[in-house]
């Protein structure tokens, strides 16, 4: 299976204010108690929208289907779960533009083709201004120039040369290409002193009996 | 760019190849699961018509969503069964070692690994849980993945990774009686800040990380992630190599030997070049509690919730939307706030020295009136080796309660959890909105000492003013 290149991600945006947001936040445990991601997007930000009594972005009707999520530092902090990024996939949204995010949060973002693009305070600040007085504009995020258009402005971000690769080459959903190297995993593997040298005998009886099964 | 480092090392060995945009692909040594991030990555697995790569380099555990009271299968709640019916039937299939609940073994993934001797100096450590850093301790290079990454674990033994950087955090001095490795923690996590480790591993050194037992460090490690750094590490001594020896898979023999001398060989070399240093001084670190809802609004115990001018104007929208989610008041002191619920236990102090000190705590008094209180051991050896030396009746004499090993109300995956707006005086790692189960509920994080001070007294608690009644230091013998 070859995941699609991603190139620009179009569509309204959708700001939400605040620095530290956690997955928690993103996904409380309580939906994380299933064996698939499916129905995830009804329950984004569960306890804040409750709290909110249908004032949360997440339930205003002008921001029904955006696809851009906008947000400030730190966003997706805390727990690993890729059911945030998935519940947030499955809400309808396919990239997010913040001043900064966690790292196991962007990477799982990475791994689901939806690109994480960072911008200084004031650019992240104009952009939610923007998307909160003037709900129905329409965006272009470009990952190669690493720019948002929108309106009549441009504005310049940031992501990292590997995940942008990876995203544009369609390798963000990396297995196939990790597979492929299957002499460099064996000679790797081959050289790690717990794997060889002192490895348990219980290693030793299975040690590369394993095909690259690509 | 540093050189010379134990993460430098670590990934220098274990890097299988660059990838396209200056990504490494990076071997991974052990691979750790659970029940709630590996359903949906074997479901994938499954699709693609792959298997398990290295199944002798992957291990499961049951944790998050068990009950820590009848463990009895099938378990009450059919969602959780569903999920340990799954993860014990993937596990079947691909051949995998399960430490479920028969097995004796069975506890938080990052509490049983080190104990059976599983972590190890030098490896690469991957698990679908934030915590993983816990196991950097060792002088492993861990960190937390999400379940598409368990799945290219699981298929390749490998991940696409970007390097760090490397800070050093060195803790230099000794710790006052009544301070403890997660006073250090959320000590460092104030200070530094929440979002500081984005990109960095966090290696802590220096002369207090140095006498720390391997318990100790364990929790240091553990709340690396709290400060936004995906893994944390120390480097490997004598008293790593003290714990591992003898662990069922530590290296036996004179395998042993030749181990122990590569391990020595990884530890940062006396010239390395970090990207960025800090120095901590341990004296100054008093019994820490959180009053806000990230890890890092931590105040002493005997400092005041701080105002919003002692903050920098950046982290103020934040400190206001947590003194109206607290409902505590800018300048009111922690202490004496009274508490509902006292939880011990989770990866970063479900441990046994976790257990003794707040023990001692407990021995002789009585948890206050309308409070209640109780201890989940991190796993069943955790359990065995408590109760052999009695700590469940002092806990019970108490008026705790003594539970089955689980990550229980940590994130609250299994039935306990606070109610409504309890307030709880927590052992754990996130003081989040919502985190404990109840979506107005209250989290003060805080040492299990603490934690114990707080259930006996009803509010929180100088841990400091118990302990100089029995002349006890708090910090007894640990593994």
């Amino acid at each position: 299976m070859t995941p699609a290149p991603v190139t620009t991600v179009e569509g309204r945006g959708i700001a939400l204010q605040g620095h530290d947001i956690d997955t928690d936040r993103i996904i409380p445990a309580r939906f994380l108690k299933t064996i698939s991601f499916a129905g995830l997007g009804d329950h984004v930000f569960a306890d804040d929208r409750a709290a909110a009594a249908g004032r949360h972005p997440f339930d205003c009707p002008e921001h029904k289907g955006a696809r851009i999520l906008v947000v400030n530092r730190n966003f997706g902090c805390g727990s690993s779960r890729e059911h945030a990024p998935q519940a947030l996939r499955r809400w309808g949204i396919a990239a997010v533009v913040g001043e900064s995010f966690a790292e196991i949060f962007s990477s799982n973002c990475l791994a689901l083709g939806m690109p994480c693009l960072t911008g200084d305070t004031g650019v992240v600040e104009h952009i939610q201004q923007v998307v909160q007085e003037q709900p129905h504009v329409r965006f272009c995020l470009t990952l190669a120039a690493s720019t948002l258009h929108g309106l009549d402005h441009d504005w310049s971000l940031m992501i990292d040369s590997g995940p942008q690769t990876m995203l544009l080459t369609g390798c963000w959903d990396a297995t196939g290409l990790l597979l492929s190297h299957g002499q460099e995993l064996r000679r790797t593997a081959s050289q790690l002193p717990y794997l060889n040298d002192f490895a348990l005998p219980a290693d030793h009886r299975l040690w590369g009996s394993q095909d690259d099964g690509v | 760019m540093s050189t010379g480092t134990l993460y430098d090392k670590v990934w220098a060995l274990h890097r299988v190849a660059e990838l396209p945009g200056g990504q490494t692909q990076l071997f991974i040594g052990l691979h750790l699961i659970h029940e709630v991030t590996s359903p949906q990555a074997f479901a994938m697995l499954g699709e693609r018509g792959l298997k398990v790569r290295h199944p002798e380099r992957t291990v499961a555990t049951v944790d998050h969503i068990v009950p820590t009271t009848d463990q009895g299968r099938p378990l009450a709640d059919p969602l959780a069964e569903a999920m340990l019916g799954a993860l014990e039937k993937n596990c079947a299939d691909h051949g995998l070692r399960l430490y479920g609940f028969d097995s004796g073994q069975q506890g938080i993934v990052h509490v049983i690994a080190p104990e059976l001797g599983l972590s190890q100096p030098g490896m690469t450590i991957a698990c679908g849980d934030s915590h993983t850093s816990t196991h950097g301790a060792f002088g492993a290079i861990a960190f937390g993945i999400g379940t598409s990454q368990v799945r290219d674990v699981l298929a390749s033994q490998s991940l696409a990774l970007d390097k760090l950087k490397v800070r050093r955090i060195a803790v230099h001095g000794s710790l006052s009686p009544g301070v403890f490795a997660k006073d250090v923690a959320l000590h460092v996590v104030r200070r530094l800040g929440v979002k500081s480790g984005v990109g960095h591993a966090y290696e802590f050194a220096g002369s207090c990380v140095a006498t720390m037992a391997m318990e100790e460090r364990m929790t240091l490690c553990n709340m690396a992630i709290e400060a936004g750094a995906r893994c944390g590490y120390v480097n490997p001594d004598q008293v790593c190599f003290d714990y591992l020896h003898n662990r069922p898979e530590a290296p036996r023999g004179a395998a042993w030997h030749r181990a122990v001398t590569w391990w020595r060989s990884l530890a940062s070399d006396a010239n390395a070049a970090y990207d960025d240093e800090v120095a901590v001084d341990a004296g100054e670190i008093a019994p820490t509690v959180t009053w806000g809802i990230t890890p890092g609004q931590a105040m002493a115990v005997d400092e005041v919730v701080p105002t919003p001018d002692q903050l920098p104007p950046g982290e103020r929208p934040l400190a206001e939307e947590a003194y109206r989610y607290m409902d505590l008041r800018p300048g009111q002191p922690i202490a004496g706030t009274p508490v509902d619920v006292c939880f011990i236990g989770s990866c970063t102090n479900g441990r046994l020295s976790d257990l003794r000190d707040a023990a001692l705590v407990a021995r002789g008094r009585h948890v206050a009136h309308g409070i209640k209180a109780f201890v989940v051991p991190g796993s069943q050896q955790v359990a065995r080796a408590a109760e052999a030396e009695g700590l469940d009746a002092v806990f019970a004499q108490a008026g705790f309660e003594w539970r089955r090993p689980g990550c229980s109300m940590c994130l609250a995956m299994n039935p306990d959890r606070l109610e409504g707006r309890q307030l709880s005086a927590s052992s754990s790692n996130r003081n989040f909105k919502g985190r404990q189960g109840s979506a107005s509920g209250r989290t003060l994080l805080m040492s299990p000492a603490m934690v114990a001070a707080a259930a006996v007294s009803g509010v929180v608690t100088d841990v400091r003013t118990l302990l100089s009644h029995t002349k006890d230091t708090g910090r007894g013998p640990v593994p």
